[in-house]
């Protein structure tokens, strides 16, 4: 019965192995702990009805995009990953075939509008929400936030936090089918 | 201790805990008590999503600001607790729940403390039975005791 003993020790090593594996993991980046996942995924997205950012006295409404798919990209002046990610945004515009959607998430116009005149705009439309009550309804809870949503208007995948190469590849591209998914 | 020292002790005490009184939440209180209630249970109840360790009526980052809005006026609006928790749910997930509720992704979480009880009630009692058929085997002895 002396294996017995063991049991502790063994224990031990197995908390210890699971601490190892996701704390390299966290470190990689390649699992973020503060991550929520999303109840909206497979679900309708919200409808909304915004103002332009560029165009204010135009109002969006989001059924103009029903039968096309589009990528929605929550993001503000004020969000340092927003700065970090337009680069990959104005690289993505140009290949992912379906249009991208700017959402202006709780921003001060003037310095939104700066920011796409200094780093460029990748956006084909920019709509406002001041009140970041459509954030809301999209659960938004942290820009960037970037969101696939299909033909038939439904939201096929999110990413929270910078967008990349990486999670571009691994987590939108495979859902765009030709530029028409779905 | 000089009285003097004592008293500045408890004064320096009573600011540092004043510290912490800093109103959050500067809307204007319900004129209706049982409404205040329910907008403090249920904002106490919320976790705020963007500082994840504290709650919606606790946290003054922005997004917590909205989301005690909303509760507020859902609850102006003659809606019930449960169609706001479920509001918030469609959009959040039961993540926004402090108190997540029974489904097949917790159970286990909810089993976790009755199955830890149970294996140490198991054990003890294993035990327990084990060492009162020791004592009573003939050839037991007691620990210093002579034969």
């Amino acid at each position: 019965m002396k294996w017995r003993y063991s049991i502790p020790a063994l224990l031990f090593l197995g908390l210890g192995g699971i601490f190892y594996f996701t704390l390299t993991k966290i470190g990689r980046g390649t699992l973020d702990v503060r991550e929520i996942p999303s109840p909206l995924i497979g679900k309708a997205a919200p409808h909304f009805a915004l103002p332009s950012l560029l165009e204010p006295s135009d109002l969006i409404d989001s059924n103009v995009w029903r039968g096309q798919s589009y990528l929605l990209n929550v993001w503000g002046s004020w969000c340092e990953g927003c700065k970090e990610e337009h680069s990959t945004l104005i690289a993505l515009a140009r290949v992912a075939g379906v249009p991208l959607i700017g959402m202006a998430w709780k921003d001060d116009h003037a310095s939104a509008r700066a920011m796409l005149t200094e780093l460029g705009n990748p956006y084909s439309v920019v709509v406002a929400d001041d009140a970041g009550r459509v954030a809301i309804d999209f659960g938004v809870y942290g820009a960037p936030e970037t969101f696939l949503i299909s033909a038939d208007g439904i939201i096929l995948a999110k990413h929270v936090g910078v967008m990349s190469d990486t999670v571009w590849r691994s987590t939108f591209a495979p859902k765009i089918t030709n530029g028409a998914s779905r | 201790m000089s009285t003097g020292l004592l008293q500045r002790l408890t004064l320096a005490c009573a600011l540092l805990v004043s510290v912490g009184c800093f109103a959050i939440d500067t809307e204007a209180a319900f004129t209706d008590t049982n409404q205040q209630a329910r907008y403090e249970h249920l904002t106490q109840e919320l976790r705020c999503l963007v500082c994840q360790n504290q709650s919606v009526a606790d946290s003054n980052a922005p997004l917590a600001g909205d989301l005690r809005r909303i509760v507020r006026e859902m609850i102006e609006h003659g809606d019930t607790d449960q169609a706001i928790r479920h509001f918030m749910t469609d959009r959040y997930g039961d993540f926004v729940l402090y108190d997540p509720p029974l489904t097949a992704r917790t159970y286990l979480l909810w089993a976790a403390p009755i199955l830890l009880v149970l294996m140490t009630v198991g054990v003890a009692v294993r035990n327990i039975v084990r060492r009162s058929r020791m004592a009573l085997s003939p050839d037991f002895r007691e620990p210093g005791s002579r034969s």
